[in-house]
């Protein structure tokens, strides 16, 4: 090789060395091709059983394996959804602070590089590694289903698994830069591991229970009109849409099932007419566009909050 | 004397209401072993810092190779290698890959960047074929890999923060010896921050005495050698007897 490479490329080059040849990415990585598969093989056992006379997703038979259960293991989209954040975190809670434990940060700062080559090439390496790991995972689920039930994927379910990896990508993307920037926040990586933990686990399951108590105190009565229970109902799902998880579910619902066509309610009137058939893709797209957004836009804020907090941080040797 | 390579103009860092570094006004020469000399808290590493651009000066001007270090660190850093206290390496890397990596980070081609790193560390007495990692380094070893990895990128001036402690006697001793021999083969100016008053004697051209943030006096150590304990007494003069040697 006589090509020079720039010094950010050098920089992401070792982060997804160092990330591939750790051992908790080694754990990780086996954890969750087991649960994968484990999702698979219920999927599989139960596909025949999923597809029911007159279901408007019966055309989409190879979605199925992506989201079928028989409720003793949850589906492939649960397990990313539940799994997804940890394996963001595991990359990203000590990207920082080890650094600067072991006393690397100055000598490396003390490089010709621009300060913010360091933070990018850590938020870029572990993105590199995220991605074509989801991206494997989904064509390895492909790839098998493909051969257990014998029914090519159509154009459409693989550009709606495409989008599918993709929203998975930027969910973990999310978590990653909020354990990026607790990683510059804390100067001990066990502190950071642990607020990166209690933040995913508050979303995970306390968030729902103090929801819950709050749509109790303030439920309408059972005399109240339709257009006061509807009103509640909305208000209750946007409080719920602060919790990524949520906005991560809805997107792949939507994408994975195409026969939802909104994600808030509907009264009688609206759904009276309308023929239960799937959406096209483009349409499905627009369904969970602000979910998208509003992923994309946590996912950017974590990332400000941690460039920012960085390159105003004291470079001090350990 | 030749021209000015570093130049410190009425420096000035400010914590809140703490100043760590007092209006400094300094400039060391091409080719001078100079001595930052001080107890802790001197304010000796935010001098380093901001001659290296690491940290912003809350007033006046710091020049490095007649480059501003505020405005163009890049260009500052890539003529200076910077020794930290106690530096730290890739634990899982082993001493020349860490070296290969500093290279890279400096552009220097890969084919040139082996030969380079196997003659320096040959030359800081360290094995060069070997697979130990450098996680499993001494203290020792560490700084000799740390004076190998300032000097890969071929800098014109270097700095040495508090280069010699945790180190054994004997080391110190073989350090200081390596650190002249660099100076007199390759014309480097050093910048040796330190608060052992013998060690700095020993090996600086001059010396600058630093104390609560201020430079209190700049001694040419050749011009102390005829008196007796000079530089000693000039340390006591500021800093109080008795704590010349920790």
């Amino acid at each position: 090789m006589n090509k020079i490479q720039s010094p950010f490329w050098v920089i992401v080059r070792k982060e997804v060395a160092d990330h591939v040849r750790s051992w908790k990415f080694i754990i990780l990585i086996a954890i969750i091709a087991l649960t994968c598969m484990g999702s698979l093989y219920t999927a599989l056992t139960n596909i025949g059983a999923a597809i029911k006379p007159n279901d408007p997703d019966g055309s989409f038979l190879f979605l199925k394996l992506f989201t079928v259960s028989d409720g003793t293991l949850p589906s492939f989209v649960i397990f990313i959804n539940f799994l997804g954040p940890l394996l963001g975190i595991a990359l990203g809670f000590d990207a920082i602070n080890s650094e600067q434990s072991k006393g690397t940060l100055s000598r490396i700062l003390s490089q010709p590089i621009h300060r913010d080559y360091l933070i990018n090439a850590k938020f870029v390496g572990a993105l590199i590694v995220i991605g074509s790991m989801l991206l494997t995972l989904a064509l390895l689920v492909m790839g098998f289903g493909l051969i257990a039930i014998g029914i090519p994927p159509t154009a459409e379910e693989f550009l709606r698994i495409i989008a599918f990896v993709v929203v998975s990508i930027i969910y973990v993307a999310f978590w990653l830069n909020l354990s990026i920037f607790f990683s510059i926040k804390f100067k001990q990586a066990a502190t950071s591991a642990l607020a990166c933990v209690a933040v995913w686990l508050f979303f995970s399951v306390f968030y729902n229970m103090i929801i819950n108590l709050v749509g109790k105190a303030i439920s309408p009565s059972a005399m109240a009109s339709a257009y006061q229970v509807i009103s509640y109902q909305k208000f209750m799902l946007n409080l719920l849409r602060f919790a990524p998880s949520m906005l991560f579910n809805e997107a792949t619902t939507t994408l994975l099932m195409p026969s939802v066509r909104s994600l808030g309610p509907l009264t009688m009137e609206q759904v009276h007419g309308a023929i239960p058939s799937p959406l096209p893709l483009g349409q499905s797209l627009m369904v969970v566009w602000p979910q998208l957004t509003g992923l994309i836009a946590a996912t950017v804020i974590c990332f400000a909050l941690s460039y920012g907090s960085f390159m105003r941080k004291e470079i001090r040797s350990r | 004397m030749s021209e000015p390579i570093i130049e410190l103009h009425e420096l000035t860092k400010k914590y809140g209401k703490f100043t760590a570094v007092d209006h400094i006004n300094l400039s060391v020469q091409k080719g001078e072993i100079f001595g930052i000399l001080g107890p802790n808290g001197a304010g000796k590493s935010t001098t380093i810092l901001m001659m290296l651009g690491l940290t912003d000066p809350t007033s006046g001007t710091v020049q490095v190779c007649r480059i501003n270090s505020t405005r163009n660190p890049i260009q500052v850093r890539e003529k200076v290698g910077y020794l930290p206290e106690d530096v730290g390496f890739y634990d899982d890397m082993t001493g020349i890959e860490n070296l290969l990596y500093t290279a890279r980070l400096n552009r220097i081609p890969e084919a040139n960047a082996r030969t380079k790193a196997e003659e320096l560390l040959e030359r800081v007495g360290l094995p060069v074929d070997t697979q130990k990692k450098a996680g499993k380094y001494s203290r020792g070893m560490r700084q000799r890999l740390g004076l190998a990895d300032v000097l890969i990128k071929q800098p014109e001036v270097i700095i040495l923060d508090e280069p010699t402690s945790g180190i054994d006697p004997a080391g110190v001793q073989e350090f200081m010896d390596l650190i002249r021999q660099l100076r007199e083969e390759n014309g480097l100016t050093v910048l040796f921050s330190s608060h052992h008053l013998d060690q700095v004697q020993q090996i600086c051209d001059r010396v600058g005495l630093f104390g609560g943030g201020k430079l209190l006096a700049e001694v040419n150590v050749n011009e102390l050698q005829n008196e007796e304990h000079g530089l000693e007494n000039m340390y006591n003069r500021y800093f109080g007897g008795g704590k010349s040697h920790e």
